[in-house]
């Protein structure tokens, strides 16, 4: 088995803050990150295809169209966005990087049509970032 | 046809520190031919780079898999300000015994981040160099037996 992984980077703004928390608990969990006028990143998401090779073309699958879907399921609906107020997916959750790797996980895989989606990774800056993966994929610790 | 989800996440820290490799049961030959300059009796030093990842279910009123405002302080007290700007040979009691490689600092560094008590420790990884990176994901069985 293959993995190829192919990287987009997003600018968003958020900020964290639980309506069923008090002012002063939102500011004790969630520290700076809770300012209401929000804050942004330059997010790098990196995500990777596992599979075998197609005898025919040598890959994996094209990495044209995955830059096609990343661009379209994750550029359109979260670059230069406010991810509070302006991604559905993510409306109820705080958008911390591990939610936003879920959601992108979720909006990805039915998108994935040759070779399977093995992990989706969200750095909110170089030193932090969030995997999602599936539970049963023992393969990958 | 949900997939249950597996969330980690991983947090960079750095620290620099001077170590000797040497093992005083070795010979002086044997120490120069297996470790080379790195036996270099006044010891030399890098700028190490440390990413610590960890795994749990994500807190839905949180967002999170642990809250930095823990896992940063956690980290910084157990390793960060016990390794910064020390000899590891002398200053940190554990490498009295053990030769301060990088395997044997990942090692070290696993052992007392395990404890984290908000997620579980996945996995250290280790960069001496930007061209040397080394992994640890605790020994046989090690990850299993502390699972709750």
């Amino acid at each position: 088995m293959i993995r190829v992984t192919r990287k987009i980077e997003f600018s968003a703004a958020h900020f964290y803050h639980n309506p069923n928390f008090s002012a002063e608990e939102n500011r004790r969990v969630f520290g700076k990150c809770n300012n209401p006028h929000g804050h942004g990143h330059n997010y790098v998401l990196e995500v990777t295809i596992a599979g075998e090779p197609d005898p025919e073309t040598g890959m994996v699958l094209d990495l044209k169209e995955l830059k096609d879907i990343l661009q379209r399921e994750v550029g359109e609906r979260m670059d230069h966005r406010h991810l509070n107020y302006e991604v559905p997916e993510l409306a109820g959750q705080i958008p911390t990087c591990e939610n936003i790797a879920a959601v992108i996980w979720q909006l990805l895989e039915p998108k994935i049509a040759k070779g399977k989606l093995d992990r989706v990774r969200v750095y909110e800056s170089p030193d932090l970032f969030a995997d999602c993966t599936a539970e049963s994929n023992g393969s990958r610790a | 046809m949900s997939t249950a989800l597996k969330l980690s996440l991983t947090r960079r820290y750095r620290f620099a520190a001077s170590h000797r490799l040497h093992r005083p049961s070795f010979s002086e030959a044997e120490n120069q031919r297996i470790y080379g300059k790195c036996s270099n009796p006044y010891g030399h030093g890098h700028n190490y780079s440390l990413e610590v990842t960890i795994t749990g279910a994500v807190d839905q009123a949180t967002g999170m898999v642990a809250n930095l405002g823990d896992l940063d302080p956690f980290v910084e007290r157990k390793v960060v300000e016990a390794f910064d700007h020390k000899y590891l040979n002398e200053e940190v009691p554990e490498f009295g015994k053990d030769v301060p490689t990088a395997e044997n600092i990942c090692r070290e560094i696993y052992r007392r981040l395990k404890t984290f008590p908000a997620a579980r420790l996945e996995r250290i990884r280790l960069e001496e160099t930007s061209k040397n990176s080394f992994e640890f994901d605790g020994e046989n069985g090690e990850r299993e037996q502390q699972a709750p």
